[in-house]
């Protein structure tokens, strides 16, 4: 029968639960599928005010980072949540985060997005981890993100490091009965003593980088005795298996009614316990390797140089290169037979995301495409949100999605380089998160762009939460030094239609730097205040 | 016992209500339960999935291997049949009858006949028996009330699911997609004679 303490909690749940119960004052993030659960969980969750934790959006991933880091020094727990791009925003902070160590315990969730269902890239978190030399937690159940949500606090007050928690979509987005334990008070207020770690002039910085490097041994030390990583024993050594997250779950799946027979290690936890690998490789012929995501692990263990074929995965393209795995795809990898016999009918047709019917986007869109037939070609920079569908028929309005913040900076240089007329469509979530500086360039050289800041109001593409400067936008780019006579608002609706158009042309024209707030609020997530 | 149901349809016709409902009824009997959603850009009208699979045994990978779901449960005749990979032989294939259309959406009689090619299928207009209970967007639980008579997680386990799922939102709620979910579980009955 039913568990009490058993709740059905998402991947991502399960880490804002396990945050909690661990005594957190500070979750800070930017929202990014497949990371934006773990803080709407915790704004929800009644504990959250009860305790006063914080929970708010912050403008965006580096923001978030340094606010966590803040309180880290401060002597109290925070989590900084954020999606795998996020981190790039986030890692002058997050890798020299690492320099400095912390103080209350910090964790960095990031979810990876392989097969891109929402993403620019498949970008493996774990390399960051590496790169900035700190343990990563790579949980394969929801169950584990949550035990290893907690673990990793212990473990990052305990090495006074920050710990990078990695999720990957499937397990983010999964839910899964979740056994819940005691809760923990928050940490108190104790700022460090040994407060110049956190002054990385060079002459500091050279010191904790050093340390940083020594330290090493040490973590791997810890993984090795980690309870996170298993040597899991078996009777056919002609092959050993390394399956690392999700990934075990995916082998395990093979292993339903016959148990596994090849020697297997069970990865959690980096750096890489490397004790156990050793055995792994002493033991077997061959060592199959199964991670989601980059080849991380596999690059690490086998030979690039003079391959001897003796560690298999992706590399050895006995695994994917690229995209998400399932367990039909590591049962071939086994050599097991797969049942694959019906295939989706023909008339099957494909249904791509479009933005909603009553979208603002549309009208947007609709006008700028009928300025193409009077100004002939244009090109418009875009980049994230739900715009980006407007790459899409019908409209095929946009040029450009390279990543967040990039739509104004790149109709600037394109300006710079001649292109005219260069326009940039930005969200109002994504302009707060990375528009304002791009767009500070271009007031100060004062480029022949326009920028159009379709704002609806909220950050919709991942579900409607709050954004930065709601009712602010004019003001900021006034503040920018916009000038007044080229910062217009419209409110695009068919009715509007001439008028707008009519707007958009003459600003156009400018040559100087024009912004044109277009404003209706999102169909879909909008609330009235 | 165990169930391996892909639920499937366009974002926001309300797959993961279903999904909640079969995952909370499968925890209030104890039994181990993986779900796996879409969120993000593909919530934006495009084609929704949810792969679901309840066990007494614990459960391995989130994601169903193709060829071993027991049900597909569609709120949308093409998407139904956009996983029937994943079909076992003896599977059934359940889906809402009224299309959500795209510009290149396929004739309905060629939908229908590809449909019932399963010999396991229960195609009922679920939009009308939804309106019938008071509001057409139930009509997500005529579906899963269709589908419930070859699902080894019991009924009552699904009605406490819905009681769970639905509760928060008022007595009227939980009457009405009841009430959705048993007319979809009538006209499957009756199809199956």
């Amino acid at each position: 029968m039913k568990n009490p303490n058993i709740k059905l909690l998402l991947g991502d749940e399960a880490v804002g639960q396990a945050g909690l119960d661990a005594g957190i004052s500070g979750f800070y993030g930017y929202p990014g599928t497949p990371s934006t659960e773990i803080i709407t969980y915790v704004q929800r969750a009644k504990i959250s005010k009860e305790r006063s934790i914080h929970t708010k959006w912050s403008v965006n991933e580096k923001t978030a980072m340094e606010e966590a880091l803040g309180m880290s020094y401060a002597g109290k727990r925070s989590m900084v949540t954020m999606k795998h791009v996020g981190l790039n925003v986030a890692a002058d902070a997050f890798i020299n985060s690492a320099i400095s160590g912390v103080n209350g315990g910090l964790v960095i969730a990031v979810a990876d997005d392989p097969s891109m269902h929402s993403s620019q890239n498949e970008q493996d978190s774990r390399f960051y981890g590496k790169f900035a030399m700190i343990p990563v937690m790579e949980p394969s159940t929801q169950q584990e993100a949550y035990d290893m949500t907690r673990y990793a606090f212990d473990l990052s007050e305990k090495v006074k490091l920050p710990v990078l928690l990695r999720l990957t979509t499937r397990l983010a987005h999964s839910r899964s009965g979740v056994i819940t334990g005691e809760p923990k008070d928050q940490n108190k207020l104790n700022p460090p003593d040994d407060t110049h770690r956190f002054i990385l002039l060079p002459s500091n910085a050279k010191g904790r980088y050093a340390s940083l490097v020594d330290m090493q041994p040490e973590l791997v030390e810890i993984s090795e005795n980690s309870k996170y990583n298993k040597f899991l024993p078996g009777t056919d050594s002609s092959l050993g298996i390394i399956a690392s997250g999700i990934g075990y779950t995916y082998l395990m799946d093979n292993y339903l009614e016959n148990k596994n027979p090849y020697p297997t290690i069970k990865i959690n936890q980096y750096p890489l316990p490397k004790k156990m690998i050793r055995e792994l490789f002493q033991q077997c012929d061959k060592i199959l390797i199964i991670e989601e995501g980059y080849p991380v692990i596999e690059e690490l263990l086998r030979n690039n140089i003079f391959d001897d074929g003796k560690v298999i995965g992706k590399l050895s393209g006995d695994l994917p290169r690229t995209g998400e795995l399932n367990s039909d795809i590591v049962a071939k990898a086994l050599g097991m037979k797969i049942v694959d016999d019906l295939s989706i009918p023909d008339i099957v047709k494909g249904r791509p995301p479009a933005m909603c019917v009553g979208c603002g986007h549309r009208d947007l869109y609709d006008e700028l495409n009928f300025l193409t037939k009077e100004i002939g070609k244009r090109r418009v920079f875009a980049d994230i949100g739900c715009y980006t569908l407007g790459a899409l028929p019908p409209y095929e309005a946009i040029d450009t999605c390279i990543d967040m913040g990039a739509s104004i900076t790149m109709a600037k240089g394109a300006a710079d380089a001649g292109i005219f007329p260069a326009i940039a469509v930005i969200g109002d979530s994504t302009f707060t998160h990375s528009g304002i500086t791009g767009l500070l360039d271009a007031v100060n050289e004062n480029s022949p762009i326009t920028v159009l800041i379709s704002d609806n109001y909220t950050t919709a593409m991942t579900g409607g939460q709050d954004t930065a400067a709601t009712g602010r936008i004019a003001e900021i780019c006034r503040g920018l030094g916009v000038e007044e006579e080229h910062l217009k608002l419209i409110v695009p609706l068919k009715k509007n239609m001439e008028k707008n158009i009519e707007i958009i042309k003459n600003e156009i024209n400018y040559q100087g730097v024009s912004v044109i707030i277009a404003q209706r609020e999102c169909v879909k997530f909008y609330k009235k205040m | 016992m165990q169930d391996n149901i892909i639920l499937a349809g366009v974002g926001g016709q309300g797959i993961l209500s279903i999904a909640a409902v079969l995952a909370m009824g499968a925890l209030s009997r104890g039994l181990y339960v993986k779900q796996s959603e879409v969120h993000g850009m593909s919530q934006r009208g495009g084609a929704v999935q949810s792969h679901i699979r309840i066990s007494d045994k614990e459960i391995q990978s989130v994601l169903i291997p193709k060829g071993h779901a027991n049900a597909i449960i569609s709120v949308e005749p093409m998407e139904a049949l956009r996983y029937v990979p994943w079909l076992n032989k003896e599977g059934w294939l359940v889906t809402n009858s009224e299309p959500y259309k795209i510009p290149e959406y396929p004739d309905l009689e060629d939908l229908k006949v590809e449909l019932e090619r399963f010999s396991n299928h229960i195609i009922l207009d679920a939009g009308k028996l939804a309106k019938k209970a008071g509001n057409k967007r139930a009509a997500n639980m005529v579906v899963l009330g269709a589908a419930s008579p070859f699902l080894s997680l019991g009924e009552d386990a699904i009605i406490e699911g819905i009681k769970t799922i639905f509760s928060p939102k008022g007595t009227r709620m939980v009457e009405l997609n009841m009430d959705a979910f048993n007319y979809g579980k009538e006209i499957a009955i009756k199809q199956v004679k």
